[in-house]
C-alpha cells in the first residue's frame, strides 16, 4: 500500500489550491449571494484544463487521474463548492460518459470541445415525476427512422443555461421499462429546446441550475449514445464516476469548514484563552480532523479502483454517502465553533453549510447511496 | 534568445520551522518544497516573454543547485513553461557556494540574460544575485520591473524613487527581481504538468568550492507581544506610563 502521491498529482493539487485561494476566495460571497454564475472563472478555469481534465490528451484533454481529480476537487469545494460542481458535472458525467460510450464520430464533435473547455455539458436524468425513481422516466424520444423527436420536461439541471452540450436521458419504449430508455446528444440551441427560470437555491447558489423543457425537438440517429435501450444502463455507470465527484465536493466543502474553524479558534479568546484551548471546542475540532480523513480516504479508494479499471460503485457510493452527510455534520460544528460570527456571511462557514445539504440529495441521495451500498451485501458482493 | 532563471528551493511559507536538538540544522522532517516566491515570479515573467509572439525569447531555461530533492521542484519550474531544467548536484551551504557553483555552469552557456529573484525564503540573504554577477563579471541590473526589447536587444525598466528608469546593458546581464516582475505567479496547466516529466532535466556535478560561511547554531526569534486594544487616549497614556515605562 502507497499513501504518497505524485509529483503530478501534487502539482494538481498545488494548482487547484492556488487558483482557489488567490482567485475564487474573492468574489464567492458576493457571487452565492446574487446567485450569479462564474463566467470568468470557468474560462480560466478551463484555460488550465479543470473541465476535462481526465480525457485523454488525444481528444483534447488533460490525461490526468481520477486521484487527481478527488484532490482538485477538494481545493475548489474548499473555497467555493458551485464551482465544484460545474467542474464535476462536465468532468465526472458529462466527458467521461462521452469518452467511455460515444462513437469516434460523437468524441470528435462533442467531446473535444467540451474537453478543451470551450463549452460545458450538462446532464439530463432528472423530472418532476422522475429522481431517485430515475425508471419513471416520462420525456420521451420517440423513433422517427432517421431521428428521435423529443418531447419533455428536466428538472434540477446544473448548467441548464450555460452548457452547449446536453447528455439527455429519455424512454423510447415505454413497454420495456428501463431498459426502453435511451440516452441522447442534444444541442441546447436546437429548436424547440426551452430553458426555465433559474432556480433560487439554498445553496450552491453561483452554479446555473434549471429546468429544460423539450418540445418536438428533433434529435439525429447519429446522436444516440450506445445500442437502443442503453441509456439507463448508461446514466447509471455515469452516476458511479459522478459520485466520486460529488463525494470530493462534500469532502472539500468539511475541509473547508474545518480550516476556517481551526484558525478561528486559535484566535477567539473566551474565558482568558483561546477556544480551541476549551475541551469543547477541541473536541469538535478533533471529531472534524478524523471524520474528514476517513472521507478522504474513501474517496481516494474510489478512484483509485476507478483507475486501476476495478469495479468502483459500491466504493464511490460508499464515499457520497459518508462524505455527504460527514459535509452536513463538520460544517454545522463549524457555524458553531464560530458562534454568532458563524451565522452570518463574511466567516463562510454559514455559506459551506447551506452548500453541504445539497450533496446529501442531488446524484443519488444518501438513502439511494445506502440502497445500493445494501444491495451489494445482500447480494455478497461485499 | 534564451533566458536563465535561477531557482531557489524552499521551505513552504507556512512551513513550521524546528531545528535538530543541537540547534546546528533546519530539521526538514515533513517540510514541503517550493519554488522561491521570488523565483517563481522570476520564471512566470520569463514564460510570458517566450509566450509573447512580438519578443525574441524563445527558450526558458532553469537552473538550482541542490541534490535529488530540488528535482519535483525543478518539474514544477517546467510545468509552468520552462523547456530545460538544470541541477547542480550539491547541498549549498551559503550564498557565495551557490553563486560559484552557478557562475560554473553559465560560463559555458549563452543566455540572452540571467534572472534572478532579489532572496530566497528561507535564509533570505539576498546575496546571490550580485555575487553571481560580480564572480562573472557580468553587469546586475536591481529593481527590474520590466523588460522589453528593441530587436533582439532587452531594455530593462527600474523601479527608482519617484519613477521608472531604462537601463541598456552591454554583454549579458544578471537582473534582480522582486515582487512587480510579475503581478502573480503563474498556475501550471494541464498540458504543462503532463509534459514536464518529458522535459529534459539534466544533473551536473559540482565544481569543487568550499563555503564561506559555517552555521554556528540557530535560535528561533522571540515570541511577539500580543496586542491590546485600547478604547481612549487615557488608556494610551497609562499604559506608556505604566507598562512600557517610556514617558
Amino acid at each position: 500500500m502507497n499513501f504518497q502521491f505524485t509529483e503530478e498529482q501534487k502539482m494538481i493539487q498545488q494548482a487547484a489550491r492556488d487558483y482557489a485561494q488567490r482567485e475564487l476566495i474573492h468574489d464567492v460571497i458576493e457571487r452565492d449571494e446574487k446567485a450569479i454564475y462564474p463566467t470568468e472563472h470557468i474560462r480560466n478555469l478551463s484555460e488550465l484544463g479543470f473541465l476535462g481534465m481526465m480525457v485523454d490528451p488525444k481528444y483534447d484533454g488533460g490525461g490526468m487521474d481520477t486521484v487527481s481529480y478527488v484532490l482538485a476537487m477538494e481545493e475548489f469545494s474548499k473555497v467555493d463548492s458551485s464551482i465544484g460542481v460545474i467542474v464535476s458535472v462536465n468532468n465526472s458525467l458529462v466527458c467521461y460518459g462521452l469518452e467511455k460510450y460515444g462513437t469516434e464520430d460523437q468524441k470528435e464533435k462533442y467531446l473535444k470541445p467540451l474537453a478543451r473547455g470551450e463549452v460545458t455539458g450538462a446532464f439530463l436524468l432528472s423530472e418532476p415525476g422522475a429522481g431517485s425513481d430515475a425508471t419513471s422516466q416520462q420525456t420521451k424520444a420517440v423513433d422517427m427512422g432517421d431521428h428521435y423527436l423529443l418531447n419533455g420536461v428536466k428538472n434540477w439541471i446544473t448548467n441548464g443555461n450555460t452548457a452547449s452540450t446536453y447528455l439527455v436521458i429519455a424512454q423510447t419504449h415505454p413497454d420495456l421499462g428501463h431498459r426502453g430508455i435511451n440516452a441522447l446528444i442534444v444541442d441546447r440551441h436546437a429548436e424547440g429546446v426551452s430553458i426555465g427560470p433559474h432556480e433560487n437555491k439554498m445553496g450552491m447558489r453561483s452554479s446555473d441550475t434549471h429546468s429544460v423543457q423539450f418540445t418536438d425537438v428533433k434529435v439525429p440517429k447519429e446522436n444516440r449514445i450506445g445500442e437502443d435501450g442503453f441509456g439507463f444502463k448508461f446514466a447509471m455507470k455515469t452516476l458511479e464516476g459522478g459520485r466520486i465527484g460529488i463525494a470530493s465536493q462534500a469532502l472539500g466543502l468539511a475541509a473547508g469548514a474545518y480550516e476556517l474553524s481551526c484558525k478561528y479558534a486559535k484566535e477567539r479568546k473566551t474565558f482568558g484563552k483561546e477556544i480551541i484551548k476549551h475541551q469543547a471546542i477541541a473536541f469538535k475540532l478533533s471529531d472534524m480532523a478524523t471524520e474528514i480523513e476517513a472521507g478522504r480516504f474513501l474517496c481516494l479508494k474510489a478512484a483509485w479502483l476507478k483507475d486501476q479499471g476495478l469495479p468502483y460503485g459500491i466504493a464511490s457510493a460508499m464515499a457520497k454517502q459518508y462524505c455527504a452527510d460527514m459535509a452536513m455534520r463538520v460544517t454545522t460544528e463549524a457555524v458553531q465553533v464560530h458562534g454568532g460570527y458563524g451565522y452570518v456571511k463574511e466567516y463562510h462557514v454559514e455559506r459551506l453549510m447551506r452548500d453541504a445539504k445539497l450533496t446529501q440529495i442531488y446524484e443519488g441521495t444518501s438513502e439511494i447511496q445506502k440502497i445500493v451500498i445494501s444491495r451489494a451485501i445482500q447480494t455478497g458482493d461485499i | 534568445m534564451r533566458v536563465l532563471v535561477c531557482i531557489s528551493n524552499v521551505p513552504d511559507t507556512t512551513t513550521k520551522i524546528r531545528f535538530n536538538a543541537e540547534a546546528t540544522k533546519f530539521d526538514d522532517t515533513g517540510v514541503q518544497w517550493v519554488i522561491n516566491p521570488w523565483d517563481e515570479l522570476a520564471l512566470t515573467r520569463a514564460v510570458e516573454l517566450k509566450e509573447d509572439a512580438s519578443s525574441p525569447v524563445n527558450e526558458v531555461v532553469i537552473v538550482s543547485v541542490g541534490l535529488a530533492v530540488v528535482e519535483p521542484t525543478l518539474r514544477k519550474g517546467l510545468a509552468i513553461g520552462a523547456d530545460k531544467a538544470v541541477r547542480i548536484d550539491l547541498e549549498p551551504n551559503d550564498a557565495y557556494q551557490t553563486a560559484v557553483q552557478l557562475a560554473e555552469y553559465i560560463k559555458n552557456e549563452e543566455f540572452g540574460f540571467i534572472v534572478c529573484g532579489i532572496e530566497s525564503g528561507d535564509y533570505n540573504d539576498a546575496s546571490v544575485g550580485g555575487m553571481l554577477a560580480e564572480i562573472l563579471d557580468y553587469t546586475s541590473v536591481s529593481s527590474v520591473s520590466f523588460v522589453s526589447f528593441e530587436g533582439d536587444k532587452p531594455i530593462f525598466q527600474r523601479d527608482v524613487a519617484d519613477g521608472k528608469e531604462q537601463v541598456e546593458v552591454t554583454g549579458t546581464a544578471v537582473l534582480i527581481v522582486q515582487k512587480g516582475f510579475a503581478r502573480v505567479p503563474k498556475i501550471p496547466n494541464m498540458r504543462g504538468i503532463m509534459t514536464a516529466r518529458s522535459k529534459p532535466l539534466e544533473v551536473i556535478e559540482a565544481s569543487s568550492c568550499e563555503p564561506l560561511v559555517e552555521f554556528v547554531s540557530y535560535k528561533m526569534p522571540p515570541q511577539k507581544g500580543g496586542v491590546k486594544m485600547l478604547n481612549s487616549a487615557q488608556e494610551l497614556i497609562d499604559c506608556l506610563v505604566n507598562e512600557a515605562k517610556i514617558i
